[in-house]
């Protein structure tokens, strides 16, 4: 078979009806429909579900009927001094946690953006903490900030403090672990951001004359915004759920967000209806949050 | 290609029928990942030799395992034919129809005459006094002492405590005497601890720990009968209990801010600390010289009593329960016919589980067998336990939240701590009915 009749075998071939095998039609639904199946079955299913459970006080404990309450779960949530502690600790972590990582992510890809020995191997390196997993990265920290012999208290001189035993101190100290494992990710977006700008805009500000901090503001900063502002959303949005990190490194009061909360109500108290409520409540902060920031994303894109 | 395939069907279909004729029936037991479970499994192994009836104990670790059970339960699995569930789960279990009622089972097997009376009560019995059974007294365990004999008998320390205290150091008269000794030990610059307690607030480490102070001070948690809280687990009694349990914590190791039944006993193996509290059921691990370098320099005491002279220890262990949704309910009570038995219960002790058969505890052979059995022997038959109603874990969450900030934060006062805490368990029992 010559080229030519090859290449247009091989293009006429995905649209042609075929004598033995399966049609186009057959082959896209046997890769969508078991995808669609598995995203009503675990997906949608327990999330309208949990829903109704949300308006009942079941607990799934017990073999008792779930009754019909109404809006007294979200009533007695909202209006629960405890949970709105839980949302200040997880508002304060969400802001130290992604505002850290935005400013050492960020930060570093700036470092990396230009030419450097060994940039490659550099920026692979600086990228493994965020394919550890959560659960590793605690318990690795927890022995960091050990008051006996973790490296942390010896480098900085600060004898035996106990980072995780104080109550003012544990959520600085899980935010540090987060923004070590997650500013990579910030870095590694802000790097392709700021490899993007294009190089003209730069030469054009030298002979200008412009100063570093008028380049950063008005060239570097404006022109890398949307893609930052997608690691914001990211990292905002995983922060606002965080779990493994803070449940491994302590278990103060002062450090219990919403989704330690969330599971001790629904998995250790069993209070499955009021647990529903909770999990409706964080959904729709999440939500909102998200909206907030994809308008701004927006309005920064149209600038 | 066609004969291997047949072969490999072949070979599956034999696997698989091979297994269901070896053996025609099966129990699970579920428990948590600790030593007594593998000695649980050494001893079922001869349910097995003698009837044929395979029994398998399944263990998850203890931070899954309430959970794990109440999912099973939940979706009425029938995964598990028997488990051996915490004793404040009686409430959650019973009243969720998880449990299978073992009322008549206990009356026509004279389980009340053969077993410790303390360990049927906690163990077994829900709501107290009712006369409603519904496990056996599995394993028994309480919170004991270890403490390093090396350190306590070596004669400078001893004339340096006399000097110091004005009395003899030796193993703890009372908590008066367990203070001092812990602030003698206590001394950061040799690495050395006075004393290692339970803080870890995750599950119910940390309220048991308390405990000890608390019962031995003559507190209590609450009335068990009428659900009254408020003016008991915030009277005097209890909040000098909490500020005792609250000084200790000063004496621990550096970074004890979470720690449980392992960090406890490595405060022994590693000589971090003079004295360490842990349930007797990981006391075994001390004696062995292979995981403690220092087993023949340790000693071994009951929880001390209190300034009134009560002495109680928080219990710990399990009594084992038929699941209701189990398909081998015959074959488990079956089982548990053959667990209760004496014989079965000296080679269970044997083994190293801890027997709550009353003749067991009590003949010499168990009570000199370990350093510590006397010590345990003496702790069953003088403890108390938390609350075991079906909402035990709300009000054991309140608890670990109210008194984690108090014990390692050091923040607020204990009586200010307790007061919050009678608050938040009145309306706990409020919202579900209890106390009128």
């Amino acid at each position: 078979m010559n080229p030519e009749a090859r290449v247009a075998q091989q293009t006429l071939a995905p649209t042609a009806p075929r004598a033995h095998g399966m049609s186009d039609l057959a082959i896209r639904n046997l890769f969508i429909i078991p995808t669609i199946v598995f995203l009503i079955v675990f997906n949608i299913f327990p999330l309208i579900y949990s829903l109704g459970y949300s308006f009942t006080d079941f607990r799934a404990s017990s073999n008792d009927p779930a009754h019909f309450v109404g809006l007294d779960n979200y009533r007695t949530l909202l209006s629960d001094p405890n949970i709105w502690s839980n949302f200040t600790i997880t508002a304060k972590y969400v802001i130290i946690s992604v505002t850290g990582q935005v400013i050492v992510g960020f930060g570093v890809a700036m470092l990396l953006n230009r030419n450097i020995p060994f940039k490659g191997l550099l920026t692979t390196l600086l990228l493994l903490p965020m394919m550890l997993s959560a659960a590793v990265v605690g318990l690795f920290w927890k022995l960091l900030y050990d008051p006996s012999f973790g490296i942390i208290n010896y480098a900085f001189g600060l004898g035996t403090f106990e980072w995780l035993a104080d109550p003012k101190m544990a959520l600085y100290a899980i935010a540090i672990a987060d923004i070590w494992m997650w500013s990579p990710f910030v870095m590694l977006l802000s790097l392709a951001g700021l490899s993007a700008v294009p190089k003209h805009l730069y030469e054009a500000a030298a002979i200008d004359r412009a100063s570093g901090l008028y380049v950063f503001f008005r060239i570097t900063l404006p022109l890398v915004a949307p893609i930052l502002m997608i690691a914001v959303i990211f990292r905002t949005m995983e922060a606002f759920k965080t779990f493994d990190l803070a449940y491994i490194l302590a278990s103060q009061p002062t450090t219990e967000v919403i989704s330690i909360r969330l599971y001790k109500m629904a998995f250790q108290e069993w209070q499955t209806g009021l647990s529903c409520a909770f999990a409706y409540i964080v959904l729709v902060m999440v939500l909102a949050i998200t909206n907030i920031y994809v308008k701004y994303l927006n309005k920064v894109k149209e600038r | 290609m066609h004969s291997k395939m047949a072969g490999l069907l072949a070979g599956a279909v034999m696997t698989l029928f091979g297994t269901s004729h070896a053996y025609s029936q099966e129990l699970t037991i579920f428990w948590a990942e600790w030593d007594p479970a593998n000695y649980l499994q050494e001893l079922v192994n001869d349910y097995e030799a003698e009837t044929g009836v395979k029994v398998t104990v399944e263990t998850t670790p203890w931070a899954d395992f309430q959970t794990k059970a109440f999912t099973e339960f939940n979706a009425k699995g029938s995964a598990y034919d028997l488990i051996v569930g915490d004793s404040q789960w009686l409430g959650a279990a019973s009243e969720g129809g998880h449990y299978v009622d073992l009322t008549q089972f206990v009356k026509d097997n004279h389980v009340l005459d053969t077993m410790a009376p303390a360990t049927v009560k906690f163990y077994s019995e829900y709501p107290g006094n009712s006369g409603k059974y519904w496990s056996i007294p599995a394993e028994g365990d309480a919170v004991g002492w270890s403490y390093r004999k090396d350190w306590f008998e070596d004669p400078t320390e001893m004339a340096n405590f006399k000097a110091k205290y004005g009395y003899d150091l030796a193993v703890p008269k009372d908590w008066k005497a367990l203070r001092d000794i812990a602030e003698f030990f206590y001394r950061p610059d040799q690495k050395r601890a006075g004393v290692a307690i339970y803080t870890d607030n995750s599950y119910d480490a940390m309220a048991m720990g308390f405990e000890n102070a608390l019962f031995s001070f003559g507190g209590e948690l609450g009335d068990f009968g009428t659900y009254k809280v408020d003016g008991i687990v915030n009277s005097e009694k209890a909040i000098a209990a909490l500020d005792a349990y609250r000084e200790l914590y000063k004496f621990t190791p550096p970074g004890w801010a979470k720690s449980f039944f392992v960090e406890d006993n490595q405060a022994i193996t590693e000589n971090l600390a003079a004295m360490s509290m842990n349930y007797f059921a990981f006391f075994p691990a001390l004696l062995n010289e292979a995981s403690n370098p220092n087993a023949k320099n340790t000693g071994f005491f009951a929880n001390p009593p209190g300034p009134g002279g009560d002495q109680f220890a928080a219990l710990g262990g399990q009594g084992i329960s038929i699941v209701s949704y189990s398909q081998n309910k015959d074959e488990a009570f079956k089982f548990l016919q053959w667990f209760i038995k004496d014989e079965t219960q000296k080679k269970w002790a044997a083994l190293g589980g801890y027997t709550c058969n009353k003749s067991v505890l009590e003949s010499a052979d168990f009570q000199n067998a370990t350093p510590y059995n006397k010590a345990f022997y003496d702790t069953m038959f003088k403890v108390k336990d938390f609350w075991a109603v079906p909402e035990y874990a709300e009000l054991l969450s309140q608890m670990n939240t109210r008194l984690y900030p108090l014990i390692v934060g050091g923040e607020g006062s204990s009586k200010d701590t307790l007061d919050a805490l009678a608050a938040d368990w009145k309306a706990t029992f409020a919202k579900y009915g209890r106390g009128g």
